[in-house]
C-alpha cells in the first residue's frame, strides 16, 4: 500500500542526512558525477529510509537496523592494513586488491601489476584525474529508489574503477576484498565500477568481512556494464561480522551474447541485504544467479534482484538456497520482468529453504511481471524441513543423525555452488560453507 | 507467424461488444437519493425495516470508513470513483415484499429467463428431469433485493435457513448477531467497511449441526439500475458436522458507465464442517474500447474455526472492468483445509487483480491453490496471493500452482505471491509458470481439422481444466461456455 | 542371530504386527511370503528403526543385541543392512561420496580405522563392476536418475561394500525384468556365507527361483502363520494366498 504521508524522521536518518551534507560540502564534485550525487542526495533527504510500507523493504526493517547511524570511518593506518591483509579471504591464484574500512589500501594492493588487458585505479583517484570511464557510473539506476543505493551514490568516494580492455582473455580472478577491522561501530561506503570491453573475459571476486561483535554499517555497491561477446563470472562473499549491517548492491547491465554467472555466498552480518538488478540491454545473452545463504541465531538475510528482459531472446536462471538455523529469518524476492518486445525470452527462477530451526523463518516473493506472450518463464519456491525418508536412508545405512543432516545440506546447497565454473573457486567456497555449517545445528 | 497473428487479430476482437447478457429490464425502481451520508445508511436501515443494533452496526463502519482510504497497492488503475455519484439502493417497487413467486414484477421474471435462472419451482423440477442433475435452490438478488427464495419449504424441513440477509436480521437476530463480521470484521479494508455501511441484500444460510443440505444453494446476482452500487453481503454458517455447496453466479447489463460492485462473504466452517463456494463471475466487462463495465471489489474469507474444517473456493471470472478479490482461507482450527481454485479470464481492457490468502494458524492445516489466468487483448492479469504458517502452525502444508497464458503481446500477466513460512515444520510448494500456446500445439489441432479458434478454446480448456473438474456439474458446463464466449471470436 | 518375540507395532495407532516370531540364524536365507498388507514391509521398517512404526510388545534382538534399542544408523553398525523396496533419490550427494561416508561412520562405530581411499576405490570399482554399475553411476547423485533396476543394483552394490551380518531385502523383486532379476540375484546370492543371515520378504515365488531360501514363512496379519521348506513357495505359488484370507 502507498503512503503519502511523512513519517517521523528517526536519528538515524537525521544523522545520513548530515553526514550527506557534510560530504557535499567538504568534497564537492563537478560535472555529471557531482550532479548525480547532488541528486542521491536529494532522494535521500525527500525519501530517507524505507519502512515497512515499501513494498521492496517488506520483510527487512531498515529504519530499526539503522537506528544509529555510525560515524564514518577515517583514514586507514599501516597497523590496520597489515591486520586486514593478515585477516582477509584467501583466493589462492587471485590478484588482490584490499580495502581497509572502506578505504583503498594503497600498500597493499597490486594495481600496477595486474595481468594484460585490466586496469584498475581507486576512485578517488579517478574522480580526481576525471576518467572517462566515470561516464558509466550510475547510468543504470534501478526504476525506482533504492535507499541503500541513493546513500552509496551520495556518499561517493572510496572504491575502484576496473576496466577490461576489448577481447582480453584474463586467467588471474580479481580479488575486491573489503576487510573491516576496527572495534568502533563505523560506517563504510564504498563503489565498485566494472567496465567490461567486447568480446573480454574476467573473473571478479568480491569479499565483504569484519570482526565479530561489531555494529559497524557497510555499504556497498558494484556496477557491471558488460560489452557484447563478453563473459563475467563473479563471486561475492559476504562473511561480515556477526554485528553488522550489510547493505549490498549489485548493477549489471548486459550487452549482446553476454554470458554473465553470478554466486554469492552470504553467512555473515546481524542483517544483511543484497539488492541485484540485472537488465539485458541486447539479444542473445545469458544470465545465471545463484546464491547460498546459511544463516543461524537470530541473523537476518534478505536476497532481493530482479532481472529485466527488455530485448528478445535471453536467457536467465536464479537459483538462490537458504538454510536457516536457530531463530534466523531469511528472505527472498525476485522479480523476473519480461517487456512487451522482449520475445522468445526464457526465464527461470527458484527459491529453496531449508528450515533447521523450530522458529527459523522464511518469507519467499517471486514475482513475473510479463508483457510478452512468446516466452517461456517460470518460478518456484519451497520451503521446508529436511526430508525425514532421505534421512532415514542415510540413518539406515549407518551414517550418525550429526553427519547425516550434513551431508544433506551440503548437498542441498551444492546444487548451486556446482554452477561456480572455475573449480579452485567452487572447491574454496565448499570449503568456507562446511566450515561454517560445522556440526551439529 | 501470419497463422498466431491471424488468431491474435480475431481474439483481440473478441465478444466484448457482443456481451450476451447486455439487456436492461424497464421496472420501476425505488431508490435512495444519489451520495452517501448518515442519512443515506438510515435510509438503507429503514428500507429495510432493521432493528435498532443493526442501524448502530452500519452507522459505526459508516464513521469508520470516513476516515479510511481507498487501497493502491493492486496492479489496476481507474479513473478516481466519485463516492458521492452513486446511488446506494435501488429496489424494485414492490406494493409490499413479494410474499410470492406470483407477486414478482413479470419483467424481473423473464430477465431470469434470459438468464437461464429457473426462479420458479416447476421450472427448475423440469430441469432436473432433463438434466439429471442434482436441484439448486436460488436466492436471486435483483440489484439490492432478494426477490424470490425457492425450496424454502423443502430446505426448512431439513432446518437449513436459507434466505435474504435482510430477512436473517428480522428473523434471525441472534445468529446475524454473532457471526455477521466476524470472518470479515467491520473496518477490514476500505470497500468491506463501506459494504458494512451500505449493504443493501444477500444471502443467508445456516446449515445446522449434523445437516448435509439436501441441494446445492445458489444465489444469481445482477446489476440492472444505471449508477447504483451493488453491496450485497452474504454470511454463510456450517454447524459442527454440516456440509453445503453453495453457488453464486453474476452477471449485469451493458452500459457505459462503470458501476461500482462491492461485496462481502463471510464463510464460517465450525468443527468438521465443509463449505464449497462456486462463482461464475461474467459481469459486464467494458466494451472494446475499455468503456463502461463494472468494478469488481470483493472481500470473500472463510473461516475453518472448528477442528477439521474445509472450505473451498472455486471461481470462474471473466467478466467486469477491474476486479480485485482474494477469496481467503483462515485455518484456524487444527487439520482444516482451505482451496482456492480459479480460472480468470481477462481481455479487451479487463484488469484482473486477483488470488487469495491461506492463513495457517491451527495443527496440520493444508491449503492447497490452482490458479490458471489467460489474458488476452489489452488486458491486464494479476494473480496475488499469500500463504503463512504462523509459529505454532506446526505441520502446514501447502502446495500452490499457477500457471498464467498469454495470448497476444498487448496483454499482460503478472505473479505475486508472498510466502510466508514462520516454523520448520512447515512445508511449502510453489511453482509457477507463464507460456503461450506453442505453435507446435496449435499446429496439431489444425492438422487433425480443428479452426483457429477452436484450437485455442480447446488448448485453453485442456490449461483451466483441474479447475473446471472443481465447480459442480451446473456450473461446469456454463463455465465451459464462458471461457469460449470469452475467447472465441466465432462462438458468441 | 536374529531373534524376534512376540513382536506387535503400530503405525498411527494401527497395529500392524500382531505377535510376531521368527529365528535366523547365521548361514541360513529365509523367505517371508505373504499377501500384500500382511506387514511384510512394516517388519522392515520396524527392525531398521523407522520413526513412524511404534513397537508396542515384543523384542527383537541381533546376536542378543536389543535391536529395538538402538537408533537407526546404530543398527546398520551393528550388522543389519536393509534393501529398501523403494531405494530413495538424494541430488547432490554423489554415490561415492555416500558409500565412503557410510562405510566409514559404520568402521568408526566399531572401532575400526577408517579405510584409505586408494583402498576404497579398488573395493568399489571391482563390487561396481560385477553388478554392471558404471562409473558414471556412481559420480552421479545417489539413485538420481537410475532405472528400477539400477536402483535395486545400487542397493546390492551398498550391500556388499558394507558386509552387514543380517541382510533384509525388502520386495527387491519388485519392478525387475528378469534380466535385472538375475543380476540381483547374483549379487545376493555372491554375499551368501556362513557368516551372514537373509532375510527376503517377496511378494513372488519368482526371486525365490534365484535366490533358493532354507526357510519359507507365510506371513498374515501381522503374524507368521505357516513355515516350512522352499517347496512352500511353490505350493503357494499354485495355490495363491486364498487360504489365508486374501485373493492375491
Amino acid at each position: 500500500m502507498s503512503i503519502d504521508f511523512r513519517n517521523p524522521r528517526t536519528a538515524g536518518e537525521e544523522a545520513l542526512a548530515k553526514a550527506v551534507e557534510a560530504r557535499l560540502a567538504a568534497e564537492p564534485i563537478s560535472g555529471r558525477v557531482g550532479e548525480l550525487r547532488r541528486a542521491a542526495a536529494a532522494a535521500f533527504a525527500e525519501h530517507g529510509l524505507p519502512t515497512r510500507r515499501v513494498e521492496e523493504w517488506k520483510y527487512t526493517d531498515l529504519r530499526a537496523a539503522v537506528r544509529e547511524a555510525a560515524p564514518l570511518a577515517g583514514a586507514v593506518t599501516a597497523s590496520a592494513e597489515a591486520e586486514a591483509g593478515l585477516r582477509a579471504i584467501a583466493f589462492p591464484g587471485a590478484e588482490r586488491v584490499l580495502f581497509v574500512n572502506g578505504a583503498y589500501g594503497r600498500g597493499a594492493s597490486p594495481l600496477g601489476k595486474l595481468p594484460a588487458g585490466v586496469s584498475a585505479v581507486p576512485l578517488a583517484a579517478a574522480l580526481a584525474s576525471g576518467s572517462p570511464l566515470l561516464e558509466r557510473i550510475g547510468a543504470l539506476a534501478p526504476q525506482r529508489y533504492d535507499a541503500a543505493l541513493a546513500l552509496n551514490t551520495a556518499m561517493l568516494r572510496e572504491g575502484l574503477v576496473i576496466h577490461v580492455a576489448a577481447g582480453a582473455k584474463v586467467e588471474t580472478p580479481i580479488h575486491i576484498a573489503h576487510v573491516f577491522t576496527a572495534d568502533a561501530p563505523l560506517a563504510t561506503f564504498t563503489r565498485t565500477l566494472v567496465v567490461v570491453e567486447e568480446g573480454a573475459q574476467v573473473a571478479i571476486i568480491e569479499s565483504h568481512q569484519g570482526p565479530a561483535g561489531v555494529a559497524y554499517q557497510a555499504n556497498a555497491a558494484s556496477e557491471f556494464y558488460i560489452g557484447d561477446g563478453a563473459h563475467v563470472d563473479l563471486v561475492r562473499v559476504q562473511a561480515e561480522g556477526d554485528g553488522a549491517l550489510h547493505l549490498g548492491t549489485l548493477v549489471v547491465d548486459m550487452g549482446r551474447e553476454v554470458a554473465f554467472h553470478a554466486f554469492q555466498l552470504a553467512t555473515g552480518a546481524a542483517t544483511a541485504r543484497l539488492s541485484l538488478h540485472g537488465r539485458f540491454s541486447g539479444a542473445g545473452s545469458h544470465a545465471g544467479i545463484r546464491g547460498v545463504n546459511l544463516l543461524t541465531g537470530r541473523q537476518h538475510g534478505d536476497v532481493t534482484m530482479v532481472m529485466d528482459h527488455a530485448v528478445p531472446h535471453c536467457e536467465s536462471r536464479e537459483l538462490f538456497k537458504t538454510v536457516l538455523k536457530d531463530e534466523s529469518h531469511g528472505v527472498f524476492q525476485g522479480k523476473i520482468i519480461v517487456r512487451p518486445d522482449a520475445q522468445k525470452t526464457d526465464g527461470r527462477m527458484m527459491s529453496q529453504a531449508l528450515l533447521l530451526g523450530e522458529f527459523a523463518q522464511m518469507d519467499n516473493k517471486p514475482e513475473l511481471e510479463i508483457f510478452a506472450d512468446d516466452v517461456q518463464c517460470g518460478h518456484g519456491a519451497t520451503a521446508g524441513a529436511l526430508d525425514d525418508d532421505l534421512l532415514f536412508y542415510l540413518l539406515a545405512r549407518g551414517i550418525p543423525p550429526a553427519e547425516a543432516q550434513a551431508l544433506l545440506v551440503q548437498a542441498f546447497v551444492g546444487e548451486a555452488v556446482e554452477y561456480v565454473e572455475q573449480e579452485d573457486l567452487r572447491e574454496a567456497l565448499m570449503a568456507q560453507i562446511v566450515a561454517r555449517l560445522g556440526g551439529a545445528p | 507467424m501470419p497463422a498466431v497473428q491471424e488468431t491474435v487479430e480475431r481474439v483481440r476482437a473478441i465478444d466484448v461488444d457482443q456481451y450476451k447478457y447486455g439487456f436492461t429490464t424497464d421496472i420501476e425502481s425505488d431508490m435512495a437519493p444519489k451520495g452517501l451520508d448518515e442519512d443515506t445508511v438510515r435510509f438503507i436501515s429503514a428500507k429495510k425495516n432493521e432493528p435498532e443494533w443493526m442501524l448502530e452496526w452500519r452507522l459505526d463502519a459508516f464513521r469508520r470508513w470516513l476516515t479510511m482510504r481507498e487501497p493502491t497497492w493492486a496492479r489496476v488503475s481507474y479513473p478516481k470513483i466519485d463516492f458521492q455519484d452513486l446511488y446506494y439502493y435501488a429496489a424494485p417497487k414492490a406494493k409490499a415484499g413479494p410474499k410470492s413467486i406470483d407477486d414478482i414484477d413479470p419483467e424481473i421474471l423473464k430477465t431470469y429467463e434470459k438468464l437461464g435462472i429457473p426462479l420458479r419451482e416447476r421450472d427448475a423440477l423440469l430441469g432436473i428431469e432433463s438434466s439429471g442433475g442434482s436441484r439448486v435452490a436460488v436466492d436471486a438478488v435483483f440489484d439490492s433485493v432478494s426477490v424470490a427464495t425457492t425450496f424454502k419449504a423443502e430446505l426448512a424441513k431439513a432446518g437449513v435457513i436459507f434466505c435474504a440477509i435482510s430477512e436473517a436480521i428480522r428473523e434471525h437476530p441472534e445468529l446475524v448477531k454473532q457471526y455477521l463480521g466476524s470472518v470479515v470484521p467491520v473496518s477490514d479494508n476500505f470497500y468491506a467497511t463501506l459494504n458494512s455501511a451500505v449493504f443493501s441484500d444477500g444471502s443467508f444460510v445456516y446449515i445446522p449441526k449434523g445437516v448435509r443440505c439436501p441441494m446445492e444453494l445458489s444465489t444469481y446476482f445482477r446489476i440492472n439500475e444505471r449508477n447504483t452500487g451493488q453491496f450485497e453481503r452474504t454470511l454463510i454458517i456450517a454447524e459442527e458436522g454440516a456440509y453445503v455447496s453453495y453457488l453464486e453466479g453474476c452477471t449485469a447489463p451493458q452500459r457505459d458507465e462503470n458501476q461500482l460492485h462491492a461485496a462481502v462473504v463471510e464463510l464460517v466452517a465450525l468443527k468438521d464442517a465443509e463449505i464449497k463456494y462456486s462463482t461464475v463471475q461474467n459481469w459486464y466487462p467494458g466494451d472494446a474500447q475499455g468503456k463502461g463495465g463494472i468494478y469488481n471489489f470483493v472481500t470473500k474469507r472463510g473461516d475453518c474455526r472448528g477442528d477439521n474444517s474445509k472450505i473451498s473456493w472455486t471461481q470462474v471470472e471473466t467478466g467486469s472492468a477491474i476486479t480485485w478479490k482474494y477469496p481467503s482461507c483462515i485455518l484456524r482450527g487444527d487439520n482444516s483445509q482451505g482451496e482456492f481454485y480459479s480460472i480468470a479470464i481477462s481481455n479487451g481492457h479487463q484488469q484482473v487483480d486477483s488470488g487469495t490468502k491461506m492463513i495457517h494458524l491451527g495443527k496440520n492445516t493444508s491449503s492447497r491453490i490452482i490458479s490458471k489466468g489467460i489474458a488476452a487483448g489489452h488486458s491486464e492479469n494479476t494473480y496475488r496471493g499469500l500463504v503463512s504458517a504462523h509459529r505454532r502452525a506446526t505441520n502446514a502444508r501447502n502446495f500452490t500452482n499457477c500457471d498464467s497464458l498469454l495470448i497476444g503481446d498487448t496483454c499482460g500477466a503478472h505473479t505475486v505471491p508472498y510466502i510466508e513460512a514462520n516454523n520448520s515444520s512447515a512445508k511449502f510448494e510453489h511453482e509457477a509458470t507463464t507460456s503461450k500456446i506453442s505453435d507446435d500445439q496449435k499446429f496439431y489441432c489444425l492438422q487433425r481439422g480443428l479452426s483457429e479458434e477452436e484450437a485455442v478454446a480447446l488448448i485453453v480448456n485442456g490449461f483451466v481444466k483441474d479447475v473446471l473438474q472443481q465447480l459442480p456439474m451446473e456450473f461446469a458446463v456454463e463455465a465451459q461456455k464462458l471461457i469460449a464466449v470469452s475467447l472465441e471470436g466465432s462462438v458468441g | 542371530m536374529l531373534d524376534i518375540r512376540n513382536l506387535h507395532a503400530s503405525i498411527d495407532d494401527r497395529e500392524i504386527l500382531k505377535g510376531l516370531d521368527l529365528t535366523l540364524n547365521a548361514g541360513e536365507v529365509h523367505a517371508i511370503m505373504g499377501p500384500n498388507g500382511s506387514g511384510k514391509s512394516t517388519l522392515s521398517y520396524v527392525l531398521a528403526g523407522k520413526d513412524d512404526y511404534e513397537v508396542t510388545a515384543g523384542t527383537a534382538t541381533l546376536d542378543g543385541a536389543d535391536l529395538l534399542a538402538m537408533a537407526p544408523d546404530a543398527r546398520a553398525a551393528a550388522g543389519l543392512f536393509l534393501a529398501f523396496q523403494y531405494p530413495i533419490e538424494i541430488p547432490g550427494v554423489a554415490n561415492m561420496t555416500f558409500l565412503r561416508t557410510a562405510l566409514n561412520a559404520q568402521r568408526k562405530a566399531r572401532g575400526e580405522a577408517e579405510i584409505s581411499t586408494p583402498d576404497f576405490l579398488r573395493l568399489v570399482k571391482a563390487k561396481a563392476s560385477d553388478l554392471g554399475i558404471s562409473q558414471e553411476m556412481l559420480r552421479r547423485g545417489v539413485n538420481v536418475g537410475f532405472s528400477g533396476g539400477e536402483k535395486k543394483r545400487n542397493e546390492i552394490l551398498q550391500m556388499s561394500v558394507l558386509e552387514p551380518k543380517l541382510c533384509i531385502l525388502d520386495e527387491t523383486d519388485s519392478g525387475l525384468d528378469i534380466d535385472a532379476l538375475k543380476i540381483v540375484a547374483q549379487g545376493v546370492n555372491a554375499l551368501r556365507s556362513p557368516h551372514r543371515a537373509m532375510l527376503v520378504i517377496t511378494h513372488y515365488q519368482r526371486l525365490l527361483d534365484h535366490i533358493v531360501p532354507d526357510v519359507v514363512h507365510v506371513m498374515h496379519q501381522g503374524r507368521i502363520v505357516r513355515s516350512g521348506g522352499k517347496e512352500l513357495a511353490l505350493e503357494l505359488e499354485a495355490s495363491g494366498y486364498a487360504a489365508y484370507g486374501d485373493a492375491a
